[in-house]
């Protein structure tokens, strides 16, 4: 197969960007989107010019790194793939692909298709926990867990922390991200003691960050490789609204 | 060089009481005093830093992704092992502790397996206690499943996330710790270099990947968490970014580097399918939980579709050599089992390198939703990545480099040699001999980080005079110089080949000549082609661009670079250890029926090496492992 690329290049934060074009041949179906960059970057690289910078890592959808907008979709066409789960066969050969960076201002590019998601650890920092120090916990089977409980939080904490919500949300919001936290630990009987404090704590980080307002578009879910629900955000909302109301309450 | 393991005082079960018992203290008020350099925030570093910080000491941590949550631990699926014994079949301490032992076949050291076991079931309660959605059974009670080289079902598990979610909650617990202040997180760092002054570890010398500057950090110890080296074979498991850098600068340090040959070759992944390709993926092992490994009786038949193959011709492997152990035998007995099947050119699949992995009877059995239910995520993974339906017909799987037992060697504080340098999980040698036992590297990493360093360090604290130096001082600013001279030396070569070029050869020449079997002959061949590549490396690298930004044929070229020697020291002990042990198995010794033949009186010691210069051999010393309490047999899953 052989394909068109338009590239997103920038130097740096400051820098300008711009696309750049690269014919590329000899791809197979079953290579992954990014073992295609990679066989563009030894091409680069033994013509004497710069790779292009993209975060990736565990290539096996499960680490978050990787992040590109592919023609306009965060992570491509494949549904609940990650870009390093997606393959050449999704694409009809001889296809111009377009890649760029997530698209968010609060996650500044810091060159080519990385950008700094360091606002997603400081929403996490801002109150996504239980707050319980190593040693002296109860054993664990000392409280039993409805299954279907688990099974609500494991949904949710499946968030790989991508980005690729915020991405792909007209107002680069970032609500379902933040949901997944808090209805992971909301769903447990762990998390209870903190529960409103919790969902307060990390929408001011989350809107403090720059994010937009979550208006229900659902571009998030379509989106997102863990196909994460929006009925999460629907949760957050309400938790939200408790501790809004035990504000006035105490106020 | 002086080994001294330092194993505390009295009978087994009561080492790591005796320890804690006389272990010295550090004032809660003089603990912020102490400033601890945290390297590496997987499982091992993430789990240390935020218990550090809990305590009230000073940490820094750094690790080399955009954030800690990204850390290799995050991929880790099947499960974490814990002698709770909820299933009441027979588990205890005791048990877990032979197991491992066992599994490790008599290459580890007694006293730190014995402490693993005893505090596995505290990291259920920790975890459980930062919620981690463990699962459950009905009643609401955890549930279990089994693992290789157990006869019990002590494995806690996520669906198929468990490295994600044990990651998750020791991110969780950190980012609480960086919010608080206590401790300071800087991700997108790359350690470079460790900074020794006067016998003590002082500090790191470290690149910031986006600004590309070259920075010293001092501390009052170092903790090296940097994982494991299964990358230096190219195609592994692990993720893109795993690396030897950290662990191999600190031996050129004088770090003393334990079994390097002693690698694990998990046997469930999706086999290799071409060139392009730049990992392995790996199938959970508790996939064999369900799964019957089988290849066609007849060379003849590899062709064949696989459902057209009747039973009768089918030879069930597994089953047939390991009856007690069946689907479940060790990993590197299992390995072994499917390369001579191949070697008999009975594998299937492209090349012919491939066993089936078969659901068909489970499936029959249990019905296809419960099927799903375990292990949906796993069938999904691999229908991605081959474009087949393994619910329909048996999955295809190969044996691939996954995790690395060797490391820095450290005592039973989980200090190196060199005082203040400690080391941790996949990145240390200590616990798992030469074999891991599958759910057992998470309990290890989260051992050592939640529950073992809280301890070791405070007592080095409490018992050294605090020293620190400053990160100013001519000592740091040489050794700085050095690193920021490698970078620069990578940059002006000028060549036209890419690292990952050399980075392909090299994995292609460890994997055929040290990689599931060795001989004298190919550790010899290693050596001396890892030379030669060596040296064309430094010739005709092709790093463009400059030192002072993001760039990422630079990061790939130093990591590179340190492949390329670190992988000769791994063929050197390979080629010194006359004798076939766990992962490691020299052609020359093993028994009629092809099992692994050890040699205990020879070696039956950790072999640990000390660098002693670019164009030296390195030393290599022993630490006898003396066995008090389990007697060394054979190794036996019949
Ligand atoms: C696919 C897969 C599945 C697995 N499944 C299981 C399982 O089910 N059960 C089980 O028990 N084990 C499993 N393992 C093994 C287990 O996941 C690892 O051994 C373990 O997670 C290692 O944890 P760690 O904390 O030691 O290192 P890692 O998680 O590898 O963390 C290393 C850290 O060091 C940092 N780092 C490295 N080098 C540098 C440097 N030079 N400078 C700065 N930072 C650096 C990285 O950024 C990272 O933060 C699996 C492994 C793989 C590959
Ligand atoms: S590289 Fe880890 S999720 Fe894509």
């Amino acid at each position: 197969m052989k394909f068109t690329l338009h590239i997103w290049r920038q130097a740096n934060r400051t820098a300008p960007g711009r696309m750049e074009t690269h014919a590329i041949d000899g791809i197979t179906g079953d290579m992954s989107f990014l073992e295609m960059i990679d066989l563009l970057n030894e091409k680069l690289l033994r013509e004497g010019k710069e790779a292009i910078a993209f975060d990736h890592d565990c290539r096996e959808g499960i680490c978050g790194s990787c992040s590109m907008m592919i023609d306009g979709q965060a992570h491509g066409p494949e549904r609940g793939a990650a870009t390093c789960q997606l393959h050449m066969r999704s694409f009809a050969d001889g296809a111009d692909i377009i890649v760029e960076p997530w698209r968010v201002g609060a996650f500044p590019v810091i060159r080519d298709l990385s950008v700094d998601r360091g606002a997603f650890d400081r929403i996490i920092q801002s109150g996504g926990y239980v707050s319980v120090n190593t040693g002296g916990t109860p054993d664990g089977n000392a409280l039993p867990v409805p299954k279907p409980h688990q099974e609500r939080a494991m949904d949710a904490a499946e968030c790989i922390g991508c980005g690729a919500c915020a991405a792909a949300c007209p107002n680069a919001s970032a609500m379902l991200f933040v949901s997944a936290k808090v209805g992971h630990l909301g769903a447990l009987p762990q998390g209870q003691a903190e529960r409103s404090e919790r969902a307060k704590n990390m929408v001011a980080a989350h809107d403090r960050e720059g994010f937009g307002h979550c208006t229900f578009y659902g571009e998030c879910e379509a989106a997102c490789p863990k196909s994460i629900s929006t009925e999460y955000i629907t949760q957050l909302n309400s938790d939200y609204l408790a501790s809004a109301a035990k504000a006035v309450v105490k106020g | 060089m002086k080994l001294d393991a330092r194993v505390p005082s009295g009978p087994l079960p009561q080492k790591w009481e005796n320890f804690k018992k006389d272990q010295k203290l550090v004032n809660p008020a003089n603990k912020r005093k102490f400033r601890v350099l945290v390297v590496g925030t997987g499982l091992a570093g993430g789990a240390a830093a935020a218990t550090l910080a809990e305590l009230g000491y000073e940490v820094l941590a750094f690790c080399f992704q955009d954030s800690p949550r990204r850390a290799h631990s995050i991929a880790a699926q099947g499960g974490i092992n814990a002698a709770k014994n909820y299933q009441n079949d027979g588990d205890s301490v005791w048990r877990l502790f032979y197991d491992t032992i066992k599994g490790g076949d008599f290459r580890a050291r007694e006293s730190n397996v014995h402490r693993l076991a005893e505090v596995s079931v505290n990291i259920i309660d920790q975890c459980v206690a930062q919620g981690v959605p463990f699962a459950r059974e009905y009643g609401g009670l955890l549930e279990n499943r089994s693992f290789g080289g157990a006869q019990v079902s002590r494995t806690f598990y996520c669906r198929g996330q468990t490295g994600q979610q044990l990651l998750l909650g020791a991110y969780q617990a950190l980012s609480r710790q960086i919010h608080a202040g206590q401790v300071k997180m800087f991700p997108r760092t790359e350690m470079l270099d460790l900074v020794v002054i006067d016998g003590r570890a002082r500090g790191i010398v470290v690149r910031h990947l986006e600004s590309g500057k070259v920075e010293s950090f001092a501390g009052d110890a170092v903790l090296l968490a940097t994982g494991g080296y299964s990358n230096l074979y190219y195609l592994s498991t692990n993720a893109q970014g795993c690396n030897v850098t950290a662990t191999y600068r600190a031996y050129k340090r004088g770090a003393a580097f334990a079994n390097p040959c002693y690698t694990q070759i998990h046997p469930t992944c999706i086999p290799v399918s071409g060139d392009h390709q730049s990992k392995l993926t790996l199938m959970s092992e508790s996939l064999r939980n369900d799964g019957r490994v089988w290849v066609p009786k007849d060379p003849t038949d590899v062709g064949k579709h696989p459902n057209d193959i009747p039973d009768a011709n089918r030879d069930y492997i597994l089953e047939r050599l390991y009856p007690s152990y069946g689907n479940l035998a060790p990993r590197d007995v299992s390995s072994r089992a499917a390369k001579r099947v191949c070697d008999e050119h009975r594998g299937v699949g492209p090349g012919g390198r491939g066993v089936y992995l078969d659901f068909a009877d489970a499936i029959r059995r249990q019905g296809e939703p419960k099927i799903r239910a375990k292990y949906g995520n796993l069938f999904d993974m691999y229908q991605r990545i081959t474009a087949e339906n393994a619910y329909q017909r048996p999955m295809r799987i190969y044996p691939a480099l996954h995790y690395t037992m060797g490391g820095l060697w450290v005592d039973y504080h989980l200090m190196s040699n060199i005082d203040g340098l400690f080391v941790l999980g996949e990145a240390n040698f200590s616990d798992h001999g030469a074999n891991r036992l599958g759910a057992s590297a998470l309990m290890q990493g989260l051992a050592d980080g939640y529950f073992v360093i809280p301890y070791t360090l405070g007592n080095y604290f409490a018992s050294t005079k605090q020293d620190r130096r400053s990160a100013d001082a001519s000592e740091f600013k040489a050794v700085e110089a050095e690193v920021t001279g490698q970078v620069k030396r990578l940059l002006s070569v000028n060549g036209k080949r890419p690292a990952s070029e050399f980075h392909r050869e090299l994995g292609k020449v460890i994997w055929d000549n040290v990689g599931m079997s060795r001989t004298k002959q190919s550790c010899e061949a290693a050596v001396s082609k890892i030379r030669g590549l060596r040296e064309e490396f430094w010739q005709t690298v092709s790093v463009p661009g400059t030192a002072d930004n993001l760039n990422v044929a630079l990061e790939r070229a130093g990591r590179v670079a340190d492949f390329l020697e670190f992988g000769e020291l791994l063929a050197t002990d390979a080629l010194l250890r006359n004798e076939s042990c766990g992962g490691h198995f020299r052609e020359e010794y093993q028994y009629p029926d092809g099992e692994a033949k050890r040699d205990d009186e020879h070696y039956t010691h950790a072999a640990a090496f000390e660098y002693q210069g670019d164009d030296k051999p390195p030393t290599r010393h022993q630490e006898p492992l003396n066995y008090e309490t389990v007697k060394p047999a054979v190794r036996s899953y019949k």
